[in-house]
């Protein structure tokens, strides 16, 4: 990722623009944290917010005209929430609470003339950036412009000490003539007319100064406030003409451009998008003493009002985003950090490895942000460069070659047939989870198909693919190819919507269609034994048919055909939440794929409707009920209790998948599976709770019969005289593991095993 | 000097000789960096301890901290 490409990235999250009400205030009021603090009463922290940007808030804060509520976003469901209205209620209810910090003293000296709001603003805001600075103004007219309006008298004289204490030159006095003017400008000073002054208005002469700078006529002299074009009196404007002149006399006074990098002063457009679907209708608080605005109590249920406008379209629908605190714009530069960094620890890693891949966030996104297309390049990048951990992707790249090697991979022509028009890949996974649903489908396939269906198992290379491994990716399509090619380029009918989506995106050559939409067309449907079949489903999308709208209509057809009613959870369809196990999260982050699936899991509290195996499997594994569609439409194949059925572990997968193909060899084919590898035959047993460790420390049954045969046969194994106990260890490949373990009558019993990845000296590599 | 040492109170004994467990400097590597580990092992027969607590302890953080090198 280069520099471009991360700004494109952060230029497309649009969470840190600003909400409407802040764009339009000329000031930029952070309007947003201030009726947060005022919605918990907090009126000295609301004020603070005020103080922050708005100049001489006891006057301001009183009389705004607030621009604001004009663009307010509670105004597409009711009222715009009251900010002028909040902004006097917290001046009445809070003292001034931050000194103005000054600046050191710089070179440049201002004059201004006039005391109007913005003269006011000039001095404050250049006195603070610490340089010397006058205020002339004739007798009686501190304040000009402002008199008539419900700012008490007290609020100005604080105004005045307020800029003596920083030392403003402030002097009731004429305003020069014409020539005095010139000397000024002639020694290098920056000058301010007011408008709101008529003695200044008239060395004006009736012009108009520049919109953009305020600069009037010649260089060095300013002009602002004054009335209206359009008429009538706007505070806010005379404050913000104030401000953008003071940032004009303090470029000219240190001799740097007037116009360069302003185009964020003054009202801006937002590109923000908040949501508010769902916001309820609260019409604002009318003040019980009209005269008096609002109470503090009013105040507060007036900003509690206030929608804290903000995007978080992604966060709110993404377990993964809202873990990491942030949201996208912040992960992109997180992300470009984690890939720029030559030597140092790589924080992000486990970030970039968690994504589900999913593709949610791009649906729901305004513009269509991609995490998954961010964090994919980047673990694709990681892969390359050699800094993608090992541990993270590691079990799920071992499965994948397990499923392409001989245990499981078959290609087989329909029984007695030369060639094939279609040919059934269920998958690794519904293999792995459910053999006997594989068994049944092939058999209604070749019996309601006109066309011969061949049998294919193997891997679709979903797991290299999301791991970032391009090249194994690349190599394992191609092996399945080769598969195919045999059988006559036969079509594959999936029943994994990873196996569909992903042969669709990236073997276009391999046709590909889905066993639920065959099923759907062939109108076959099996007749489910009444009194079997829930009367009432949550279905959950898995998260690979976002782009396949025909897939997941087939999948409620056929629902619908069994008799279910077909219950719409939130985020489904288009916008559906991974489980926790796409992109390979269960793998590289198991605590948060839990989560994800947990949550996912108390969305209805109904039993679900899965037609994805992992799907099924997360689900099941999270205590939640839920069917395989395929449960529905065999029911005979389906067990006493789908719905109850717990997830199939790591170990048995494997053997369920091995199984698969030695069965189906022998029954449909009559031939024998090959014969099995030595370790194969060293009988294990142990408690349930040293099986369940081993699930969540991904040691596979396989794992723990080799270490046993390697320490059998060599005899290499420590052992406690006390408890007769055997401790072993072997490092197959990449990772060494440790089991301890008892013979017993007809083979071993385990009693604990550990693994770790580092290698000691003399390990077979 | 080593790395890390391991030398916990065990009651594990060479299976193959019978022999005691005795401290034993010893080099591992991980992805390309090599350090050295005092553990227990048999001096006649090379095996090695490497207890739960280490394996699934500090070695763990270590590989973690290596990975994201």
């Amino acid at each position: 990722m280069d520099q471009q490409s991360l700004r494109e990235l952060e230029y497309r999250c649009i969470q840190e623009q600003p909400p409407w009400c802040s764009a339009a205030c000329p000031l930029h009021v952070d309007v947003r944290a201030f009726t947060a603090q005022a919605a918990a009463g907090k009126w000295d922290a609301a004020r603070k917010i005020l103080e922050r940007t708005m100049p001489f808030p006891g006057i301001l804060g009183r009389i705004c005209d607030h621009p604001c509520e004009n663009v307010c976003k509670r105004l597409e469901v009711d009222e715009a929430v009251a900010v002028g209205a909040l902004e006097r209620c917290c001046i009445e209810n809070s003292t001034p609470q931050s000194r103005p910090l000054v600046l050191p003293g710089k070179k440049g000296e201002a004059a201004v003339f006039g005391a109007g709001l913005a003269g006011l603003t000039v001095a404050l805001d250049l006195a603070r950036k610490g340089f010397r600075v006058s205020l002339r103004y004739p007798g009686e007219t501190f304040g000009a412009g402002l008199t008539g309006l419900a700012v008490p008298k007290e609020e100005f004289d604080q105004a005045a000490a307020l800029l003596k204490r920083i030392k403003v030159d402030l002097r009731e006095a004429e305003i020069p003539d014409q020539a005095a003017l010139d000397r000024l400008l002639e020694n290098g000073l920056a000058v301010f007319l007011d408008l709101d002054e008529p003695a200044a208005r008239v060395l004006a002469e009736g012009e108009t100064p520049d919109a953009a700078t305020l600069v009037l006529r010649r260089s060095g002299l300013f002009a602002g406030g004054g009335p209206d074009p359009e008429g009538g009196y706007s505070p806010i404007r005379q404050a913000a003409d104030g401000r953008r002149a003071s940032g004009g006399m303090d470029r000219f006074l240190q001799k740097v451009s007037l116009t360069a990098q302003r185009e964020t002063e003054g009202p801006q457009e937002t590109r923000l998008y908040t949501n508010i679907e769902g916001v309820a209708p609260a019409p604002r608080i009318i003040p019980a003493d009209p005269g008096a605005g609002l109470s503090g109590e009013e105040g507060r249920a007036e900003a509690g009002r206030c929608l804290r406008c903000e995007c978080m379209e992604c966060v709110k629908a993404c377990v993964y985003l809202e873990n990491y605190k942030g949201y996208p714009k912040l992960y992109a530069r997180q992300i470009y950090n984690n890939e720029s960094i030559v030597k140092g620890h790589h924080k992000s890693n486990k970030m970039i490895d968690s994504c589900a891949l999913c593709g949610q966030c791009e649906v729901v996104c305004p513009n269509d942000f991609s995490m998954a297309n961010l964090c994919l390049s980047v673990r694709e990048s990681m892969v390359r460069r050699g800094k993608m951990p090992p541990s993270a992707h590691d079990f799920a790249l071992e499965d994948l070659r397990f499923n392409m090697g001989p245990h499981f991979a078959l290609a087989q022509n329909a029984p007695g047939a030369e060639q094939c028009a279609y040919a059934f890949f269920p998958g690794c996974q519904l293999a792995g989870s459910a053999p006997n649903h594989v068994e049944r489908v092939y058999d209604w396939l070749r019996e309601a198909m006109d066309d011969s269906v061949g049998l294919i198992l193997g891997c679709c290379g979903a797991p290299a693919l999301w791991a970032g491994e391009r090249e194994l990716f690349g190599r394992t399509l191609d092996a399945l190819r080769e598969m195919i090619r045999p059988l006559g380029a036969p079509t594959l009918v999936t029943a994994c919507s990873t196996c569909y989506d992903t042969l669709r995106r990236h073997a276009p050559d391999v046709n590909t269609t889905s066993l639920w939409e065959i099923m759907d067309r062939t109108g076959a449907t099996p007749s489910p034994a009444p009194g079997r079949v829930p009367a009432a489903l949550a279905v959950h999308d898995p998260c690979t048919t976002r782009e396949h709208p025909k897939l997941r209509a087939a999948a409620r057809s056929l629902a619908g055909k069994c008799g279910v009613e077909v219950q719409e959870l939130p985020y489904n369809n288009e916008l559906t939440s991974c489980c926790g196990y796409g992109g390979l999260m269960s793998c590289a982050n198991p605590g948060l794929a839990r989560e994800v699936a947990e949550r996912r899991a108390q969305q209805h509290s109904g039993d679900y409707l899965a037609y994805c195996a992992m799907c099924r499997d997360v689900f099941a594994s999270t205590g939640k009920r839920v069917w395989h569609l395929l449960d529905l439409l065999f029911p005979e194949a389906a067990g006493e209790n789908p719905a109850a059925r717990s997830s199939t572990g790591f170990s048995e997968r494997r053997e369920n998948r091995s199984r698969l193909r030695r069965n189906m060899l022998k029954a449909l084919w009559g031939e024998e599976a090959g014969l099995m590898e030595p370790h194969e035959a060293v009988n294990i047993a142990m408690d349930a709770d040293v099986a369940s460790r081993m699930e969540d420390r991904r040691i596979l049954k396989e794992d723990l019969q080799r270490v046993i045969l390697h320490a059998q046969e060599t005899g290499l194994r420590l052992q406690d005289p006390t408890s007769g106990r055997y401790l072993a260890y072997h490092r197959p490949v990449r990772v060494t593991y440790w089991v301890e373990y008892a013979p017993e009558e007809d083979g071993y019993r385990v009693f604990n095993a550990y693994s770790h990845r580092m290698a000691l000296e003399g390990d077979r590599q | 000097m080593s790395d890390l040492s391991f030398l916990p109170e065990t009651n594990w004994r060479c299976g193959k000789c019978g022999e005691k467990l005795t401290p034993r400097i010893t080099n591992v590597e991980y992805l390309g960096n090599t350090f050295t580990m005092e553990l227990l092992a048999c001096e006649k027969c090379g095996l090695v301890l490497i207890p739960e607590d280490l394996a699934r302890g500090r070695m763990f953080e270590v590989e973690q901290l290596l990975e994201d090198k």
